[in-house]
């Protein structure tokens, strides 16, 4: 059983030695831009992000062009990319079909979701967060088969735009299930970005009694700014893997005008000062998100980036 | 994470959102609740008192010049918002800081609400003067911890700017007038790049001995992390006492709230830290972090800000 870790004044300095930082850009952060990005663009992309040195970086969504339109070239993204020895491409795959089309294009790992909140599964997906996890079984005996590793993310951490404020315990019970089914690695993902440090620490407190810290990542959105603060305390009480978004691209479907995700660089900025391990180059990084900020006709939403800026 | 069409419509409204998250409309004791006092455990302080510095350290870096009656109604409405202390303007010179030339007629058409301070920053006696003529209670003074920035910003060295502040210091206290003393480039300098927590205690004890209640250390350019600032305030804690200080940080790169939290966390109980703030979303681009978004940090931490947001 994983040991609840209290933060304490003493505890305040204390960081994991290395942070993986799982980029999800080119699928979180690009699915809810809204310009399409030409498959080229969005190859380029993912290729320039694995010359920065990112470890993991979240290449697509086989997810039906129904839903989400930007996606709609996953197969050809995933082929098109160059696959960097060391570095992991996950893709979301929704259900048995996209997990399917994603192993004939080339997934080598997948990503499953989850959501700790009954009514944003029943908006969202139409089915209970029971039945939604159901679904992935086939999913999970397949990647068993095939030795591909599934990730699971669980949306609404810390809070949820339909039932409002989500119980830790709820968080935990969810996560619990993704890992006992076979995720290797689960990521919380406050969605809404409504959380704050207090929150994350009791949301993390709870799961820690369920999920080994080692298997959880954090994915901060920064709608309220407070993002980097949560990943801080996430760090403190011993999480090492953390998702970020090069740019902060990606904007709320919930409240217009909102930013996205954790910007990557941000992230770097803090971690390369904490002294903490992390493997990217951080020029590298800003030259990526310059690159598809460009095309995507809007600012970055990363202030090192803003900061560097030399326009 | 997810796409949601036409279900968006559903969701509960921001509003409601923000109610239950961050107590807007409720008053602070009934917000608390008492899972939430665990925080206390969490070694972090019981007590943080925001200062808001937008009318003056956020105005004096806008390009568009501000007329009086709106910064006046800036201030009025900040006073409206229960925060406790609210820096108003600079008795600087006009030539350089043209945005806080109308410094008298500000000071002098503010509402001053009871219970609510109102310094102003008085760099020299000349200004120290004025600002008493025009009504101040209460003053700042502003030194650097790096030689080069002090230099290039107030055009002297380090120790001929403190001289300089003594005189306003002791004036001050002559009349019974407080002063509060800025560290700044506290965390790194735009000239000088890194600067010693060593540099920093030395400036801060300085101020500190010379009469200034409160130190408020500045990451004026931004650059800090939390180990920088953590580093920081466990050496000027060691000279300055923790409730005489207070943590001024720019949003530049993105750190600040990382920063406050670290600072919140390093500073031992019982002692109110100060934080400083500028309301208002368009300075978010490039100085300290939105009150808002502070005030949300703080609440779901556990603490008690002396604030009743609207």
């Amino acid at each position: 059983m994983a040991t609840v870790r209290r933060v304490s004044t003493s505890s305040a300095g204390t960081f994991p030695k290395r942070v993986k930082i799982v980029e999800v850009g080119p699928r979180d952060g690009l699915q809810n831009e809204k310009n399409i990005v030409p498959t080229a663009t969005k190859i380029k992309l993912i290729d320039m992000l694995s010359e920065a040195g990112l470890p993991v970086v979240e290449a697509t969504s086989f997810v039906s062009p129904k839903w989400v339109p930007q996606m709609a070239d996953h197969a050809e993204v995933l082929k098109g990319i160059q696959k960097f020895p060391g570095i992991n491409y996950p893709v979301l795959t929704p259900n048995f079909k996209g997990y399917q089309a994603a192993v004939a294009a080339g997934a080598k790992e997948v990503a499953i979701f989850g959501a700790a909140s009954e009514l944003f599964t029943r908006k969202n997906i139409n089915c209970s967060i029971d039945e939604s996890l159901q679904r992935f079984d086939e999913i999970l005996k397949a990647a068993q088969a095939a030795s591909i590793p599934v990730r699971g993310y669980v949306s609404c951490v810390l809070g949820c735009p339909y039932e409002g404020k989500i119980s830790p315990a709820k968080v935990a019970e969810v996560a619990k299930k993704l890992y006992s089914m076979g995720c290797y690695e689960i990521s919380l993902g406050d969605t809404i970005g409504v959380g704050t440090p207090g929150i994350m620490r009791d949301m993390l407190s709870a799961v820690m009694h369920e999920v080994p810290v080692a298997a959880l990542a954090v994915h901060c959105h920064d709608t309220y700014g407070q993002a980097l603060a949560n990943t801080l305390m996430a760090l403190q009480m011993g999480v090492s893997v953390v998702d970020s978004s090069v740019a902060g691209l990606g904007g709320c479907p919930y409240a217009q005008g909102a930013s996205g995700n954790l910007a990557t660089e941000d992230l770097v900025y803090m971690l390369t000062g904490l002294g903490v391990h992390t493997g990217v180059n951080l020029q590298k990084l800003l030259e990526a998100g310059a690159f598809i900020c460009q095309a995507l006709n809007r600012k970055t939403s990363s202030k090192v980036a803003q900061a560097t800026c030399k326009l | 994470m997810g796409n949601v069409p036409s279900a968006v419509k559903h969701c509960l409204s921001y509003q409601q959102l923000l109610r239950e998250h961050l107590w807007i409309g409720d008053s602070v004791a009934g917000a608390l609740d008492p899972a939430q006092e665990s925080s206390q455990l969490s070694g972090l302080p019981e007590y943080v008192k925001i200062v808001e510095v937008g009318p003056r350290d956020g105005l004096q870096n806008e390009k568009v010049i501000v007329p009086t009656d709106k910064k006046i109604e800036f201030i009025n409405q900040l006073s409206q918002t229960g925060l406790s202390v609210i820096e108003v303007t600079s008795f600087v010179s006009s030539r350089w800081i043209p945005q806080m030339a109308d410094h008298t007629e500000v000071m002098k058409g503010i509402r001053q609400y009871p219970g609510i301070r109102y310094p102003v920053l008085t760099p020299n006696l000349q200004g120290f003067h004025r600002a008493v003529a025009a009504g101040a209670t209460e003053i700042s003074v502003f030194g650097a911890a790096s030689e080069s920035f002090s230099k290039k910003n107030i055009n002297c060295s380090i120790e001929e700017s403190m001289e300089r502040f003594e005189e306003v210091v002791k004036s001050a206290r002559h009349m019974n007038i407080p002063a509060r003393g800025y560290v700044s480039c506290a965390l790194g300098c735009p000239c000088e790049g890194s600067v010693t927590p060593q540099k920093v205690t030395e400036v801060s004890k300085r101020l500190y001995g010379m009469g200034c209640y409160e130190i408020s250390l500045g990451d004026t350019i931004g650059v800090g992390t939390p180990g920088s600032m953590k580093k920081l305030l466990e050496s000027v804690m060691k000279e300055i006492p923790p409730r005489a200080l207070a943590v001024h940080c720019h949003d530049t790169y993105g750190q600040a709230l990382a920063n406050i939290l670290t600072a919140l966390q390093t500073v031992v109980l019982c002692s109110p830290l100060l934080v400083e703030t500028i309301a208002g979303p368009w300075c978010m681009l490039y100085v300290s972090p939105p009150r808002e978004i502070l005030l949300s940090l703080l609440h779901i931490l556990g603490e008690e800000s002396a604030i009743h947001a609207r």
